[in-house]
């Protein structure tokens, strides 16, 4: 399960700047470069805070003032507004853990450091990327959604049907019902024919929710 | 110069991977001898297909899937070695000298490109081909080859014509679309039920192309259940205004019959009126754009019985402009021919039944998704007119 630690989806090269460096230089940066986050950190790599387009744009004097403010405001170092409290991953983690960060702390994007130290950046589109490769819609194959017995065994009893049936399978989710009793379980099977499956499940007394007929 | 011919072979009964696989190549037969006892089919318009070569599958394919689908074909491929490249498993079981049958169907599609290219005939039908699911290197979906990615990589490599391809089979043409997918040279146009569900899963609306090629891959999903009118209302809209912004030089149409309520793998909900409204517009849109020159394959279909023989027939007899001699009953002698082979009750006429099913609840609800799927997949198309209208005006004005 290596591809699901942050380390194996984190972006290495990160584009960093320097406290001391402007804030006229983060907006050129952030411009540039199309992000919307850049660490800030020491020389020696260690981070030290965070600064956006927003906390730059909340800096920012209302338009309705003198220009002048805007240029002196652009000519002062990032440090002056960085945000220092910054919410931070490891390398090990697993990107469920980021995701529940994302969720929890409404953030879009976080550092990865070891030791203090800046090794890697991952953001929401990272973690949305990492979960679409694991519902196996990127590969041909079919769905097919089972409900079953909210006990024991259940999974291996259905996933027997596809091992006897020679269907690889490419991804399976557990979804909870509203009913406690039930669950559904939801497989991406690669096979283009999935009748002989649905036939055999239905033999056993599965319910099949999908693909059901109409009609016929 | 002929007006179309018919490419076809009995040998394309050869690829074939066992007797209780959905996929049949004797619906072709059928459809040759439906054609034949409505005698709209002479001997002198079939064409003998010719085999592609190593060379002419490389344009597509590895060498070493080559390699290795021809072992399979004489029993020399280890069974983990042939699941790498995606044979022998249930979609695709290996089958005796499956190189052969299935190089045969590609040279049939190469067959059908060198007639229209070389203007001997204006359009070419290969029933026998439409094999969309096959990929660089992996057997996918009842597919080996895929004879119609490599009759447009021929295309454009010989000939330096811009290609059209359309797809109506009820199933993404994944292979066709991600061979070109940053090929500005190419544009892919498939309208298919949605991949929620049915294999393979692709086919999303965003899926648009890449690089050079963006904005040069057009998917249409249409939700499960979906009826005639959306799908006619979706389909014509789309070909009509993908064709006039890409304006190609040549069309390929791929032909899948399975969008069909009788289509046991599918769930869309479409009636034989589908298939002679398919053909007839591609034939149109040939002619203002292209000079004529459409090539036109098979592909899905898996009521091999009822759906498909009517449903081919019908493209022939279009490409003939002799659709009128699709109407009322079937030959007596094809029904009396095929009733018996037959484990379900043919239908005796080109119409379908009336009620072909029961009402569906959802109607409204499926056409209004259909409606915004439609209108996602234009947006591209519609900005750029918009823009490029304005541009005129404005030209005008100032």
């Amino acid at each position: 399960m290596d591809n699901m630690i942050i380390e194996k989806i984190m972006q290495k090269n990160v584009l960093t700047l320097s406290p001391d460096h402007s804030i006229q230089d983060a907006l050129n940066l952030i411009k540039k470069a199309k992000i919307k986050h850049i660490p800030i950190i020491s020389e020696e790599n260690t981070l030290i805070g965070i600064i956006s387009d927003r906390d730059i744009r909340d800096a920012a004097p209302s338009i309705l003032s003198k220009n002048e403010k805007l240029d002196a405001l652009l000519n002062k170092p990032v440090k002056n507004i960085m945000k220092t409290d910054v919410i931070t991953g490891h390398p090990l983690d697993f990107v469920e853990d980021a995701a529940t960060i994302f969720y929890e702390h409404k953030i879009s994007c976080l550092p990865i450091t070891t030791n203090g130290k800046l090794v890697g950046i991952i953001t929401k589109t990272d973690v949305l990327h990492t979960f679409v490769k694991l519902t196996g819609a990127h590969q041909p194959s079919s769905r097919i959604e089972v409900r079953v017995p909210n006990i024991t065994g259940m999974l291996s009893e259905v996933a027997t049907v596809f091992h006897k049936g020679k269907v690889n399978i490419s991804s399976v989710f557990v979804y909870p019902e509203e009913n406690e009793k039930f669950k559904t379980l939801v497989f991406r099977v690669q096979t283009m024919n999935p009748m002989g499956l649905i036939t055999e499940l239905e033999k056993k007394g599965y319910t099949v929710v999908w693909p059901h007929m109409m009609g016929e | 110069m002929k007006d179309s011919v018919f490419i076809y072979s009995p040998l394309f009964l050869n690829y074939k991977f066992s007797n209780k696989h959905p996929f049949n190549q004797l619906r072709v037969e059928l459809t040759v001898d439906l054609l034949k006892k409505l005698k709209a089919l002479e001997d002198d318009e079939i064409v003998e297909p010719r085999f592609a070569t190593d060379e002419e599958l490389e344009l597509i394919h590895d060498a070493g899937y080559i390699r290795a689908v021809k072992q399979a074909g004489e029993g020399k491929l280890s069974e983990h070695e042939a699941l790498n490249y995606g044979l022998g498993t249930e979609d695709t079981p290996i089958f005796p000298n499956m190189h052969q049958a299935s190089s045969l169907i590609v040279g049939a599609t190469l067959t059908a490109v060198d007639h229209v290219m070389m203007e001997k005939s204006k359009h070419a039908l290969n029933l026998g081909g439409g094999l969309h699911h096959g990929f660089r290197g992996k057997a996918s979906g009842f597919c080996i080859y895929n004879d119609s990615a490599v009759a447009i990589k021929y295309i454009i490599e010989k000939y330096g014509a811009r290609v059209l391809y359309i797809d109506t089979d009820a199933h993404h043409g994944d292979g066709v679309q991600w061979s070109f997918y940053d090929e500005p040279n190419v544009c892919t146009l498939s309208i298919h039920e949605t991949g929620r569900y049915l294999f393979p899963g692709t086919g999303t609306v965003h899926e648009r192309g890449q690089g050079s090629g963006y904005g040069f891959a057009f998917n249409i999903p249409l939700d499960a259940f979906t009826e005639d009118e959306s799908w006619l209302k979706v389909y014509k809209e789309a070909v009509t205004e993908v064709a006039e912004y890409f304006k190609p030089d040549v069309i390929v149409t791929q032909n899948g019959a399975d969008a069909h309520y009788f289509d046991p793998l599918t769930h869309l909900h479409a009636s034989i009126n589908i298939y002679r409204e398919i053909p007839k517009l591609a034939h149109e849109i040939a002619h203002s754009y292209c000079d004529g020159k459409w090539i036109a394959v098979g592909g899905g279909g898996y009521d091999i019985w009822r759906v498909v023989p009517r449903a081919w027939s019908l493209i022939w007899l279009e490409m003939k402009n002799l659709s009128c001699k699709a109407q009322g009953a079937l030959p007596k002698e094809w029904l009396e021919k095929w009733q018996e082979k037959s484990p379900v009750e043919l239908i005796p006429t080109w119409e379908d039944p009336d009620p072909l099913y029961q009402p569906i609840p959802r109607k409204k609800e499926i056409e209004e998704k259909n409606n915004h799927t439609l209108e996602l997949a234009l947006q591209f198309i519609r900005q750029q007119r918009e823009y490029n209208a304005k541009k005129n005006v404005n030209g005008q004005t100032f």
